[in-house]
């Protein structure tokens, strides 16, 4: 079961590795984007980092506002993407205290919903969407299992990888880099490698 | 890195104030929200025209804010769209009761966030939003695979014309249909020679080496489809008016506006070079010129290249195109 201040310790660290890792995000921007995805993540979960010491009624609360904060100020096409993420994760905690694995299971896929809804994306995009499907998957399969929270978590943050990983040979189809065409093969997608790291980041906070 | 900043964060913020205070007459700069406004906003009566992008792309979008153009420009960082709010603050700061037209350039980020702005708008404060994607860009194939052409030179060109009419008093349909008419009836092709730096990421986005140039980029420092072996200047313009010939909607001898724009790191000398070629190319093919823009309007901080727009024109698209405007990008007739 997760309280709400695991939630805290989540985007918590989430701002910690998004300012370690903006650098190796940016790169991977540079290569077939515009080179913003690491600055723009950094920016982002810094203000969300800034909302931790408020009191929030809710985890649900907390979730919504640091999904809107996202919003306003990550820009580009991840900010609407991952403040979408944690505006809909919210919808399905609302008014839980202790999260358990099954509830925090429903708040992901609404959130991953979310973000092919707002994205449009399809699997195989060469996405953030290639890192969310799997890891919702391998989630939902560990719980069906029995795991806790920090296992399905472990299970979903491994899936992602493999799905980031998997999107290296690809041609992108949407996004910036679906202006390189054939070109776009060869890099791993920016936002599949931030994905796979907020996912990290929950293994390793929520519990 | 070396770059004329303080702070590669504040660079934004500070560009900002810096043009607030050139053009205290003029303009009015809300540096929380960032976003430029006309000085007399909200007009009313007047249809209210917003855009706004990324920085780094100057004059555009702050510079075209005035008489004629637009009422409010949303800053978003450099290279990065703005968000949501920064659209909801100026779409309710300039509506003078006769709605507000967003003008917005065919990138994801840009698309998504003026759409979650237009959501959050209509569900809001009921302002009546009309929305225009431009998307001129012949480099993209346009098909289901890609996220769509990009809006390149044409949104300049669309936030002169729509920006007349709007002026003249229009109503936001008639506005937002001439600014659909506009849209379709532009193609652009851009090209690199070398790599701008954004000051966040403090190198260049790509290398070139000195003997290649990149064929087809965006607005955005991304590397174009294709990396092709330096050419003179002839054979250039060639390789960007081809495409962009071949592609556009024109009635036979029907006139373009031809847009020669620098993307920051080319001299004038090179630009009007160009457009001298390009009027070779267009008067072997038998497109008249009906009015040209060359200079540096729509750039990537200081990368050197350059793209070029045509925009096949009926009289009233002329007219427009001609009336007063007085902005600290584009100024004439005043």
């Amino acid at each position: 079961m997760a309280t709400q201040q695991r939630f805290v310790d989540w985007l918590g660290d989430l701002a910690e590795v998004m300012a370690r890792e903006q650098g190796a995000l940016t790169d991977l921007d540079s290569a077939i984007g515009d080179a913003d995805h690491g600055s723009n993540m950094a920016r982002g979960t810094a203000a969300v980092a800034d909302l931790l010491d408020d009191e929030f009624a809710d985890t649900a609360t907390l979730l919504k506002k640091a999904g809107m904060t996202l919003v306003s100020t990550v820009g580009g096409a991840s900010g609407p993407l991952y403040g979408t993420f944690f505006m809909r994760m919210a919808g399905p905690l609302a008014g839980i205290e202790d999260v358990s694995a099954a509830e925090l299971g429903a708040a992901l896929r609404a959130g991953v919903e979310g973000v092919q809804q707002r994205g449009k994306a399809e699997p195989g995009d060469k996405t953030m969407y290639d890192a969310w499907l799997p890891a919702l998957e391998a989630y939902d399969a560990a719980v069906a299992a029995d795991a806790d929270i920090a296992a399905a978590l472990e299970a979903a943050a491994t899936a992602a990888a493999q799905g980031r990983d998997a999107t290296e040979p690809w041609v992108a189809k949407k996004g910036r880099a679906s202006y390189l065409g054939e070109r776009s093969a060869g890099h791993i997608d920016p936002g599949a490698a931030s994905t796979t790291l907020l996912l990290e980041s929950a293994a390793r906070t929520l519990r | 890195m070396k770059k004329l900043i303080n702070d590669p964060n504040d660079v934004v913020v500070e560009a900002l104030t810096g043009l607030a205070a050139a053009h205290p007459d003029h303009l009015r700069v809300d540096l929380t929200d960032k976003v430029v406004y006309r000085k007399d906003s909200p007009v009313q009566g007047k249809v209210g025209l917003v855009s706004g992008g990324g920085s780094g792309h100057e004059p555009m979008h702050g510079g075209f804010v005035g008489l004629g153009m637009l009422d409010a420009a949303c800053a978003g960082e450099v290279f990065t769209s703005p968000v949501p709010d920064q659209m909801m603050a100026a779409t309710k700061a300039v509506d003078g009761g006769a709605g507000v037209l967003h003008i917005v350039k065919n990138y994801t980020g840009d698309v998504m966030n003026f759409e979650m702005a237009a959501e959050l708008a209509d569900a809001d404060s009921g302002i009546d939003v009309r929305t225009v994607v431009t998307q001129d860009d012949v480099a993209v194939k346009d098909s289901l695979y890609t996220a769509g052409r990009r809006g390149v030179g044409v949104t300049v060109l669309l936030e002169k014309i729509v920006g007349a009419a709007a002026e003249a008093g229009r109503p936001l349909a008639e506005v937002a249909d001439l600014a659909t008419r506009v849209s379709e009836s532009g193609r652009s092709m851009g090209l690199a020679l070398t790599s701008c730096t954004v000051p966040t990421a403090g190198k260049p986005t790509f290398a070139l080496a000195d003997d290649e140039f990149e064929l087809g980029i965006g607005i955005h420092g991304e590397p174009g489809r294709e990396r092709k072996p330096m050419a003179p200047a002839r054979e250039l313009a060639e390789q960007l008016l081809e495409p962009v010939l071949a592609d556009l909607p024109r009635a036979d001898g029907q006139p373009v506006i031809a847009f020669v724009n620098g993307m920051g790191g080319t001299p004038l000398l090179e630009l009007y070079l160009m457009f001298n070629e390009v009027t070779q190319i267009l008067d072997k093919a038998g497109v008249p010129i009906a009015r040209s823009l060359v200079g540096s309007y729509i750039t990537s901080l200081e990368m050197a290249g350059c793209s070029v727009t045509l925009l096949a024109v009926d009289d009233d698209m002329i007219g427009l195109w001609d009336a007063p405007v007085n902005t600290p990008g584009l100024r004439w007739g005043v």
